[in-house]
């Protein structure tokens, strides 16, 4: 089974999650963001969070459909990407719509229900961005970790739940990532589903007569 | 006991260490490199730059906005740019996307062009786009123009008061409403073979706002004719009022006694109302609209009641309310 230098492809995958923020980087320094610099910013972070977000949960279903188990090493800094441009998406709502009137922001966030989902989809990400070290893996337990990080689900359903909401009519793009999300969950329903059958035949557990 | 080494690998076969060295940095780097580009490209894929604007043609004998029929005085505030105009564009026949819509609306054909107006009217006529841009002098109006999204613009239109053009058809005594329709031709405009919105297009005033001399019909900005992606070539500018109520490339004027329905509303009626007159009290179910981002700047600025010509249309709606009728 082919197995990559996991040490280097985390570099080379440090590099390519760079690449967006590089090139948004380099198109506001050049004025090519159109007439609303801002509005563009926001919206591509939002995007890319969500697509960071959906390449770390394409890992499991990855994993079991190929058998390439080492992608699972590069599903954290993936995930990190994920939190790292939620961080620039939030950043761009708190400085440049409001520019940290925190009253503000604390009404949108109460009044809004668009606010109040995609800043409750962000907060979720934050325990897991936090316990991302090695260390608290350790300490939590790998089982307790695992559970822990099943908020990346909730996180996502909310993310595009929030982009849906965000749009006035045309909800194409939105529509694609619920598509996309509902595979990469459906997918772990429907194995758990044929596992749990599975297992209950090698046991011989046989549905009781009636 | 004499241990015999394995020779099938000849010495002379096995790689040199050092260009096996060359060889893995190789891969590794082309590896870097590939992945890299891969991904700037996709990216580029989905955030593409703006293309170069067209220009329109130059429209003579245009009074500017120093000439004393100007009415009212331009804002203080500086105009945007023409290519911030004529790039960033709300108008979904041809894309949802605001920067795309200068691209996909490029080669719109708008001659031949008439345009009915008829209805509760005592002479219906269809006028020929030509002729209808001769009914009365042309007019430079720098007015504000305040997006339901909360970005604005200052935009220098080249038009006449629609009065002019409802003074030629003779409104009726019961007509109360003025209902206005765009082109609809999935050929022309290849979005309305989406489902985004109801076409054709539609919008509606009350008789007293159509009738009011700040609601104009324009043909151009900047002093020459509309670009195709802002409405060419005629379209409704109503300054007080959320842009959307400033229907574009614009095949018929009817007027009526009943409420017209209009389109953004029969998209989503708690959202927007029949009225959309700016107001920084009555805010979107999803966002504020206290402030605004005016293109070009980089603060917020406060949204003034009725896009700040209420010293002249106020009075249009004394004695209601306009939390319900928004």
């Amino acid at each position: 089974m082919f197995s990559p230098d996991i040490k280097y492809t985390r570099f080379v995958l440090f590099v390519n999650g760079l690449v967006p923020a590089a090139l948004l980087a380099w198109d506001v320094y050049h004025g090519r963001l159109g007439a609303n610099p801002i509005e563009f910013a926001t919206r591509a972070t939002g995007a890319l969070t969500l697509i960071f977000l959906f390449v770390t949960l394409a890992v499991t279903p990855l994993r079991k459909l190929t058998g390439a188990n080492w992608v699972v090493k590069l599903r954290r800094q993936v995930g990190l990407y994920a939190f790292f441009y939620g961080c620039l998406h939030l950043l761009t709502y708190v400085w440049f719509d409001k520019f940290f009137g925190a009253r503000e922001i604390v009404a949108d966030v109460w009044a809004r229900p668009f606010i109040t989902i995609g800043m409750a989809s962000f907060l979720l990400l934050v325990p897991l961005a936090a316990t991302s070290t090695n260390g608290m893996i350790k300490r939590l337990g790998g089982k307790r970790w695992a559970k822990l990080h099943k908020l990346s689900y909730v996180a996502a359903v909310g993310g595009v739940i929030h982009f849906y909401m965000g749009v006035k009519a045309d909800t194409t793009i939105p529509i694609l990532f619920a598509v996309a999300l509902a595979l990469l969950l459906g997918y772990r329903w429907v194995k758990g589903r044929m596992d749990a059958t599975a297992k209950g035949a090698t046991l011989g557990i046989q549905t009781p007569p009636r | 006991m004499l241990i015999k080494k394995p020779d099938d690998i000849k010495s002379s076969e096995i790689t040199d260490k050092k260009l096996y060295l060359t060889r893995r940095n190789f891969m590794r780097a082309a590896a870097l490199a590939g992945t890299t580009a891969a991904t700037g490209l996709v990216y580029r894929r989905f955030a593409v730059p703006a293309p170069p604007p067209l220009k329109g043609e130059r429209i003579e004998n245009v009074q500017t906005a120093d000439s004393t029929t100007n009415f009212p005085p331009p804002p203080a505030e500086a105009r945007t740019s023409y290519e911030e105009i004529t790039n960033y564009n709300n108008f979904y026949e041809f894309s949802t996307g605001k920067t795309e819509v200068a691209g996909a609306a490029r080669g719109f054909v708008t001659r031949p062009w008439t345009v009915a107006v008829e209805g509760m009217v005592q002479r219906p006529r269809v006028f020929d786009l030509d002729d209808l841009l001769k009914i009365a002098p042309l007019e430079e109006r720098v007015y504000r123009m305040r997006c339901v999204e909360r970005w604005s613009m200052v935009i220098p239109w080249v038009g006449f008061p629609l009065a002019k053009l409802l003074a030629q058809v003779e409104p009726l005594g019961g007509a109360k409403y003025v209902a206005f329709q765009t082109l609809l031709d999935p050929k022309r405009m290849p979005n309305q073979r989406s489902g985004v919105l109801d076409w054709p297009y539609v919008e509606g005033l009350r008789l007293d706002e159509a009738m009011h001399p700040l609601t104009i019909l324009a043909g151009g900005l900047y002093g020459e004719t509309l670009p195709p992606q802002n409405g060419a070539p005629l379209r409704l500018v109503v300054p007080w009022k959320y842009g959307f109520k400033g229907i574009k490339s614009i095949v018929k004027i009817t007027l009526t006694d009943a409420v017209p329905p209009t389109t953004w509303n029969i998209t989503a009626s708690d959202e927007y109302g029949f009225y959309a007159n700016v107001n920084p009290r009555v805010h979107h179910p999803r966002w504020s609209q206290a402030k605004e981002r005016r293109i070009g700047e980089f603060s917020l600025r406060d949204t003034l009641p009725f896009n700040g010509y209420g010293e002249q249309v106020a009075q249009l709606y004394a004695g209601m309310d306009l939390k319900v009728n928004y």
